[in-house]
């Protein structure tokens, strides 16, 4: 259903590449398939507009004109407004000298405050503080039950008072009482209520008067709709909001709630949910969010999580086999089990640049790295080590110890053959290699047995330089960590 | 307070954004061009109406324009009130019966789109119709999910089959099944756990309690109720389509339509999805719950005075 910007400003410049012509004309189509972009991204339609003023007005001191991919150049134009205007941010909390920091949650029904309430209790507890959670959700039935539970699985106390009527009164006492306890940091958690609410939105406000806050924070559903915007405003009025959290960010939402946040209240999304587990609260990067919401891809993510996952000693060894391309089935075994604890394979795979939509309707083999699990291992060691060894017999042998027909032996095995190279290219070469080997790693499922897959080079999606940069300061605020 | 202005109360706010924003663009008197069809396709988006069905709209009043049937903008409204009334097909929109023995309905959607508040709303619903319901608490993920359900029960005065958090919700499904064929009644309301339909393992799960369910009722589920938070974007069309996939949607029932600008996307999901939307969900309390009328909605998305809006 969605067409990536980027396909769709390749299309409009495409005919021009290389004549270098670009006419006013051009500029105001490329932006319109900006806007719509957006748009699809659940971006407010006000915001949308003023940003697409804001691009042209870049793009034009940019002299894209002279340029000879007027596309890609764009596309950063683009992708640096989003940004720029989602940046920068600081997602630390501030927490106070004289404690206890006392953090506000606030938010529409189920945009999930109570689990990210338990998130962020972890996120403290974790950098050494000693949270403790306040139930002040009384109205929904069983909300105090449930943040108990995560407060058990935490170990983190939770304030209740089951027989009070009132969430200002609660709200207060618990804040009284961690004062006198060893508990640094406080964490509200109010009840749902729509921001049309007058009654409930006032009684939140109340909340927010009797406690003194240092900060407040909106949690808001990542897949929110055109109506983000409002619902922020509504909230930030009545409590002048710090930040906002976006939750159910592991959907395939576009995030556009997110620009529309930042745009209209000016306040900056701190973190986001990223999962139903507790540890599952990242911090706020804008430049994924702006590659998620042009369709592009998420690199950084993509080998942060890589780096995860995988097995540091065993992707040591599997690297080096790879860069002597003497990498066996065994090793490529391995190697897909990790590619495949990073997530469902669509998701992953989504996360290379220039793959995220093409995939939108493609099938992908997730039941098919079942089918190669058995048939390897069926092999033994010697042809897993060496598969170009296995011939004839050994592949009737095979197929009939995984219940599967030989041509599917000699597919996998060829398939493996003409990856090899670029596994060694992906281990060896730079990033750009790098990432066209995956690109076409990632079409290997999609391949015919036999045939060579086509690399896709200079790929100007994606930039390098910055990701290394990217990834060298985040480094750098882990060590300072 | 009559059916209708329940209706029309509900999405005051919804009429506000949509009806005021195409009017906007639609000043009496100005001739309709590309330019205003523009305008109009953006004020569409800002109602929720996704890319793909304001298109659709776009394209039906271009093609009107252009056979002379319109030519000012005061008009259109008209026209896409009647346009979008007529999408609507008079497809089956009352909830699926068993033939014999017990009716089970499955409530599923992703994390807070309301499935639990929508359940009690549905037992509300059913049991002023003279059904007698029995509810499983099939979410035994989420922290006090179950005790979320068992105070709605007592409430409403209904059975109420559970387990211990975190077992398997297929068994309890089934055990909730064979209580209900037992206790001979009429309903057995599924309540399952929030899941984001991009997780397969969790799209398998409702998968399997589906299979467990029909060991025991071969027929189940008869109804499929896939609840929608109105407030969310373009992506409820993704989720309909994905938890399509994994079972039979038969119907969506579409929460929180109160107090948000989001009846656009109804109109988007109707347009897009063959599901029917079978009831929404206006407010908090149990009773705030209405069969989904198209006639009605349309109506009250379209109607004109302002006035008494919110007031």
């Amino acid at each position: 259903m969605f067409e990536t910007l980027s396909d769709k400003l390749g299309g409009i410049f495409g005919g021009l590449r290389g004549r270098g012509k670009i006419t006013e004309a051009n500029v105001q189509e490329a932006m319109r398939q900006v806007r719509t972009a957006l748009l699809e991204a659940d971006v407010n339609v006000e915001v949308a507009r003023d940003f697409v003023k804001r691009c042209q007005e870049a793009a034009l001191g940019q002299e894209v004109i002279k340029t000879l991919k007027p596309d890609q150049v764009m596309i950063k134009v683009v992708h640096d407004q989003l940004v720029e205007l989602m940046g920068p941010i600081e997602s630390r909390i501030p927490f106070v000298s004289q404690p206890p920091t006392v953090i506000l949650m606030a938010g529409l029904q189920g945009s999930g405050k109570t689990t990210t309430c338990a998130k962020l209790a972890r996120y403290c507890q974790m950098r050494g503080k000693k949270p403790i959670l306040v139930a002040a959700d009384l109205k929904r039935p069983a909300a105090i039950d449930q943040l108990e539970v995560l407060g058990k699985q935490l170990n983190v106390p939770v304030h209740t008072e089951r027989d009070h009527q009132n969430p200002v009164k609660v709200c207060r006492n618990a804040v009284h009482a961690a004062r006198k306890s060893d508990r640094d940091v406080v964490i509200l958690d109010t009840a749902g209520r729509l921001a049309i609410d007058d009654e409930l939105m006032s009684e939140v406000s109340q909340v927010a008067n009797a406690t003194r806050p240092h900060q407040i924070y909106l949690v808001l559903d990542a897949m929110t709709g055109q109506d983000a915007v409002a619902t922020a405003k509504a909230f930030d009025a009545r409590l002048e909001l710090d930040g906002a959290i976006l939750t159910k960010f592991d959907s395939d939402t576009r995030g556009g709630a997110a620009l529309s946040v930042k745009a209209v209240t000016g306040k900056p999304i701190k973190f986001i949910g990223v999962g139903e587990k507790l540890e599952a609260l990242e911090e706020f990067h804008p430049e994924r969010v702006a590659g998620r919401i042009l369709g592009m891809g998420d690199v950084v993510t993509l080998v942060e999580k890589a780096h995860e996952t995988m097995d540091a000693e065993q992707a040591q060894k599997a690297q080096e086999k790879m860069a002597k391309g003497t990498l066996g089935l065994d090793d490529f075994l391995s190697q897909l089990e990790g590619f495949r604890k990073m997530g469902p394979m669509k998701q992953v795979l989504k996360m290379i640049p220039g793959m995220g939509d093409a995939l939108k309707n493609v099938d992908l083999p997730e039941s098919e790295l079942n089918r190669f699990k058995g048939i390897i291992h069926s092999m033994t060691p010697k042809e897993r080590a060496n598969p170009d060894r296995i011939e004839a017999s050994r592949r009737r042998r095979i197929a009939k110890g995984c219940g599967c027909e030989p041509q599917e032996v000699s597919a996998l095995v060829k398939q493996f053959l003409n990856m090899r190279p670029l596994m060694k290219m992906m281990a060896g070469g730079g990033i750009g290699d790098r990432m066209a080997a995956m690109q076409s790693l990632g079409n290997m499922g999609q391949l015919q047995a036999g045939q060579v897959p086509k690399i896709a080079r200079g790929s100007t999606k994606y930039d390098p330089r910055k990701a290394d940069k990217i990834r060298k300061k985040r480094k750098r605020s882990r060590r300072r960590k | 307070m009559g059916l209708f202005d329940f209706i029309r109360k509900g999405l005051s706010k919804t009429r506000e954004k949509l009806v005021s924003g195409l009017r906007a663009v639609l000043p009496f008197g100005r001739k309709i061009d590309e330019d205003l069809l523009d305008e109009l396709y953006v004020a569409m988006l800002a109602g929720d109406i996704g890319p793909a069905t304001a298109d659709r709209l776009q394209d039906e009043i271009r093609a009107a324009w252009k056979a002379g049937k319109l030519s000012e903008a005061q008009e259109i409204l008209a026209f896409l009130k009647d346009t979008i009334a007529g999408t609507w097909t008079s497809g089956d929109r009352q909830l699926a019966r068993a033939e014999s023995g017990p009716t089970v309905i499955f409530v599923v959607g992703i994390n807070g789109s309301g499935k639990t508040t929508s359940v009690a709303k549905l037992c509300q619903f059913l049991r002023a119709r003279g059904d007698s319901v029995l509810l499983g608490a099939c979410d035994t993920f989420r922290a006090a999910a179950i005790d979320q359900l068992t105070i709605w029960a007592e409430r409403l005065g209904v059975d109420i089959v559970k387990h211990q958090p975190g077992s398997d919700p297929a068994a309890v499904a089934f055990d909730a099944c064979e209580a209900g064929l037992a206790r001979g009644v009429d309903t057995i309301l599924i309540d399952t756990a929030g899941r984001l339909h991009t997780q397969d393992h969790l799209m398998a799960e409702l998968n399997k309690i589906q299979r467990v369910v029909q060991k025991k009722i071969p027929a189940a589920p008869h109804e499929v109720l896939l609840v929608l938070d109105a407030t969310i974007g373009q992506n409820a069309v993704n989720q309909a389509r994905s938890f399509a996939e994994a079972v039979d949607v038969s119907g969506l029932f579409v929460a929180k339509l109160d107090g948000s600008a989001k009846g656009g996307i109804v109109v988007s999901i109707h347009d897009q999805l063959a599901i029917p939307v079978k009831f929404i969900g206006l407010g908090e309390t149990p009773e705030d719950i209405r069969p989904f009328d198209p006639g009605e909605f349309v109506e009250a998305l379209f109607e004109s005075e302002p006035e008494e809006v919110n007031k």
